[in-house]
């Protein structure tokens, strides 16, 4: 049923209605509408009961083992959320004056310090709103280091096509043209390909280290003294920085720019979409471009820095303060977890991971990688099991849902073919990767033993498998009463 | 160590079972010379107890202040049953509902989110939201630029669209080559007036309310735009949207696509974010359309369900030549304004925009009293341009002193207009709120124009 099936002409939330209302006799008639709009009419109990029933279809890391690759679903901390919707922070307007909201600047502030200190950035601003504001924020800087220098013919951006789809949508988004680097056999960025590719057009290289295939770019120095030797700059997608936290530093490895998922790293809550926060940190050369506003410390007073302290900036990325709510969480989570925290979660995320690689390996199932260690996530490809039963990667992630799990990621990396990208995250228990394992096995055995069983998956959901090819020929898009 | 569920046992148990001898054996892949140093930054980790008491600290010393600032972000009633449902956990820790089947929560709410949005707009589709309002007019410029045919990278952008919503536009636009033209308001009314061509123009932006709170002919800019062949941009405010005419309803055939701030509806002001841009277009458009969307269809049993649909729009399948590099959208924001729409309903969100209209006249006819002076002629809606003959920054600092946040600075952007503030009076002010403003200012207002007492011999 749908919000407005529970919808009754005349009923209404009573208590939500403010006390007073209002006249609108002095705007011309022609500037307003003939009729309110046609929003449900219900009682709060409607509501509620409507809405507490959606949320209980869902899977969530809060009910579920979430191992999708990728995008780090651990806990996400019930503290951080109480703590940032304390009422003075939810009531502080973005632009007050600096002095009525000196709390919130400093968390801000020293957010940014903790952010540069654990990357190894020279300076860090909060203003992009996710990952991919991140990745535009940093080609845009990119874009405005060449330009500065009078270095305007770079106009090509290399991404191994391994890379997150946003990274070439991005690098388009900055007027650059997309140069693909393939992958060797072992996983890593083709060496011979990448030295053919770069030269005087190269603008910079994106990378994601450790890789979308689960696996650390072991030859990260030398490439990145090619990009640089080249005149490029070092772009760090950081979808993958869970698995080296506090252990390796993307400014150590020599990359000029990088953005954060704290969503992802930093257990800001995914949201069923989002909001997410996509930080970018730069190098010192980068300084002068980074996005606004940043927060500075000036004279005892924490304000934020806008276009006339950053006069070469690359601009604002929002109207306001970015996600400054969801930065405010991330704030909580990194002190709670204190340096020796951060530490612990790339070695156990990395615990995790190769320990249900080995425990899958050993069970019979192929990695699409098998000479490597894992990072925080690997891949596991099921084509042999496809040429055998039928049984698509697709069908196995559904069956897993019937067995109570999320699914991995499938079909990401596009070049694995039947592939899983398994993440299973610093914050699960050893039962419950046993736990999934079991069911893995199972649904292997389901597939030799009785193959329509497990393409006809799920079977316990709210909806079986869905007709996505109605939904996009026939669109219904917005609910119209018959 | 903070949530990490390991015993020793289970450490040594899977450490055998990878065949290693330590943690550290598994990062033997990366290059010694490459491993961190100690953090030097980030202090020791604290308890629960330990932060919870040093937020509240910060959040104290924060304090609370009447507010009657705007400027794109609006103080108003949010019922507790909205952040409470939307932070269950269900919500709250669930990822982009790409697995359909066990998403059909998010999926069904995003669905009727976009129903309840082309119900506000007037317009056939909706999508799930784009970041904020201001990186959302730089996706609906883009989208128009797209979207029409002809080919230009012109697009008319009034000044009386809010200032950080031009930068952000521009600043996000301006490395495809799309140029942001200025254009001027009427120094009397505030309002936009069109420019004698549309010469290489793809699009115009049409704000209603527009930023210094004045409503715009809206009917006569449409049908200006359309007889240029321009895409109509319409940047409304959504709680405006209960009373005012709907963008699809505007001039002879509609606005082509409207975009705006989601905040008013149900998200805290929180600093700034996390709110969300929503974006409304015509049916013959959504294909041009950043960002996610849900489409109603049916699964294997004929049972109506819920998917993303048209996905060969985006980033994950068509990446380089995608419609936007979005990806994370503002879900948990949709999720909260679903749910504030639902309780609030048309009476309710009309009683909202009614009352938030009132207070600011009434607010606007005290100021005046108080000593300060109405800038524009002409009618506004919910926020208004006064100016007094005290130094923005110190009658706002005095107000500050007082409790008060009292307005948005208009000088910087609109040096022009003087020591003209914004401001704002929501559903949420009392008589007495405005009264004890009025007061403030006028006590300032009187006592600043005052000379000096050294000049008084």
């Amino acid at each position: 049923m749908l919000i407005f099936d529970h919808s009754h002409p005349g009923r209404a939330a009573h208590a939500q209605l403010p006390p007073h209302d209002g006249a609108l006799d002095d705007l011309p008639a022609a500037l307003l509408r003939d009729a309110p709009p046609a929003l449900p009419e219900c009682s709060e109990l409607d509501v509620v009961r409507h809405y507490t029933r959606l949320s209980q279809k869902n899977f969530s890391i809060d009910t579920q083992f979430y191992p999708l690759g990728s995008c780090t679903m651990k806990y996400n901390p019930r503290a951080c959320n109480s703590l940032a919707m304390l009422p003075q922070f939810l009531a502080r307007h973005p632009h007050a004056p600096a002095e009525t909201g000196q709390g919130f600047l400093q968390s801000m502030f020293e957010l940014q310090e903790m952010l540069k200190d654990v990357t190894g950035m020279a300076g860090v601003s909060l203003a992009p709103m996710a990952g991919a504001q991140g990745e535009f924020a940093g080609i845009a800087m990119i874009r405005a280091y060449h330009d500065a220098r009078g270095d305007a013919a770079r106009s090509e951006i290399l991404v191994p096509n391994a890379a997150h789809g946003t990274n070439p949508a991005t690098a388009v988004m900055c007027g650059y043209t997309v140069r693909e680097i393939p992958t060797d056999r072992e996983g890593n960025v083709d060496l011979d390909a990448l030295k053919a590719a770069v030269g005087p057009q190269t603008a910079g290289l994106m990378l994601t280290n450790p890789s979308t295939l689960g696996v650390f770019e072991k030859t990260i120095q030398t490439i990145q003294k090619l990009v640089h030797d080249a005149g490029g700059l070092l772009y760090y997608d950081g979808a993958n920085l869970n698995a080296i936290l506090g252990r390796v530093r993307p400014g150590d490895m020599g990359f000029d720019v990088i953005h954060m998922n704290l969503h992802k790293t930093f257990s800001t809550p995914h949201g069923g979409g989002g909001p997410g926060a996509g930080p970018v940190g730069v190098a010192e050369r980068l300084l002068p471009f980074m996005p606004v506003p940043v927060v500075i410390h000036d004279n005892g007073v924490y304000r934020n820095a806008v276009e006339a302290d950053l006069p070469q900036s690359i601009g604002r990325m929002s109207a306001n303060n970015g996600n400054a709510g969801v930065l405010l969480r991330a704030y909580v989570y990194a002190r709670m977890l204190g340096a020796e925290g951060m530490l612990r979660v790339a070695e156990f995320a990395t615990l995790n991971a190769n320990y249900l690689m080995a425990r899958l390996r050993d069970a019979g199932f192929e990695l699409a990688y098998p000479t490597r260690r894992a990072s925080h996530e690997f891949i596991v490809t099921l084509k042999k099991l496809k040429d055998e039963t039928g049984v698509t990667a697709m069908d196995f992630a559904k069956r897993l849902l019937d067995y109570g799990f999320h699914a991995p990621t499938t079909y990401f990396p596009l070049l694995v073919p039947e592939c899983l990208l398994i993440e299973p995250s610093e914050t699960e228990s050893k039962e419950t990767l046993d736990a999934f394992i079991e069911a893995c096995l199972k649904i292997k055995e389901e597939a030799y033993a009785n193959a329509e069983r497990v393409k006809g998956a799920p079977y316990t959901q709210p909806v079986r498998r869905l007709d996505d090819v109605k939904a996009a020929r026939e669109l219904d898009l917005a609910y119209k009463p018959a | 160590m903070p949530f990490i569920p390991h015993s020793d046992e289970n450490i040594a148990d899977m450490l055998a079972a990878i065949g290693a001898p330590d943690i550290d054996a598994l990062f033997d892949e990366i290059p010694a010379a490459l491993k961190a140093g100690k953090l030097a930054q980030v202090p020791p980790g604290v308890s629960e107890m330990e932060i919870t008491r040093l937020m509240s600290e910060r959040a104290e010393a924060d304090g609370r202040y009447l507010n009657f600032l705007g400027a794109g972000a609006y103080e108003h009633h949010i019922p507790s049953a909205v952040w409470q449902i939307t932070t269950r956990g269900e919500f709250y820790s669930a990822y982009t509902p790409y697995q359909a089947e066990a998403s059909q929560g998010t999926l069904q709410l995003i669905y009727e989110y976009q129903t309840m949005m082309t119900r506000l707009t007037g317009l056939d589709a909706s999508n799930a939201s784009l970041y904020d309002g201001g990186s959302g007019l730089a996706e609906a410029v883009l989208m128009a630029v797209r979207a029409n045919k002809s080919g230009h990278r012109r697009v008319l952008m009034p000044k009386t669209v809010h200032p950080l919503y031009r930068a952000a536009c521009r600043d996000i636009v301006k490395n495809q080559k799309i140029e942001l033209v200025e254009i001027d308001y009427h120094p009397a009314t505030g309002c936009t007036v069109l420019p004698q061509d549309a010469e290489g123009c793809a699009a115009l932006v049409i704000p209603q309310p527009n930023f210094f709170g004045m409503l715009e002919d809206v009917d006569a800019m449409t049908d200006w735009a359309h007889a240029h062949k321009l895409l109509a941009i319409a940047l409304v405010n959504p709680t405006t949207l209960a009373v005012l005419k709907a963008p699809g309803q505007w001039g002879g055939t509609g606005a082509d696509i409207a975009v705006g701030d989601g905040q008013p509806l149900g998200a805290p002001l929180s600093n700034g974010g996390p709110y969300y841009g929503f974006m409304c277009c015509k049916q013959e458009f959504v294909r041009q359309m950043p960002g996610r969307i849900v489409g109603r269809t049916v699964d294997l049993d004929g049972k109506p369900g819920f998917a993303l649909t048209l996905q060969a729009r985006e980033q994950h399948i068509r990446r380089s030549k995608a419609t936007s590099n979005i990806c994370t959208n503002q879900g948990l924001v949709v999720t909260a304004s679903t749910i504030y729409m639902s309780l609030l309903g048309p009476e309710g969100l009309s009683r909202v925009a009614r009352a938030s209209h009132a207070n600011t006249r009434s607010l606007v006819g005290k100021l005046v009293a108080a000593g300060a002076e109405q800038v524009f002629g002409g009618t506004y809606f919910h926020e208004a341009v006064i100016r007094t003959n005290v130094e923005n920054a110190r009658l706002l600092r005095s107000l500050v002193g007082q409790g008060i946040v009292g307005g948005y600075d208009l000088s910087k952007d609109y040096p022009e207009l003087g020591n003209a503030i914004l401001v704002c009076a929501t559903e949420t002010k009392t008589e007495a709120d405005i009264e004890r403003y009025a007061q403030q200012l006028g006590r300032i207002v009187s006592k600043m124009s005052e000379p000096p007492p050294c000049a008084r011999k």
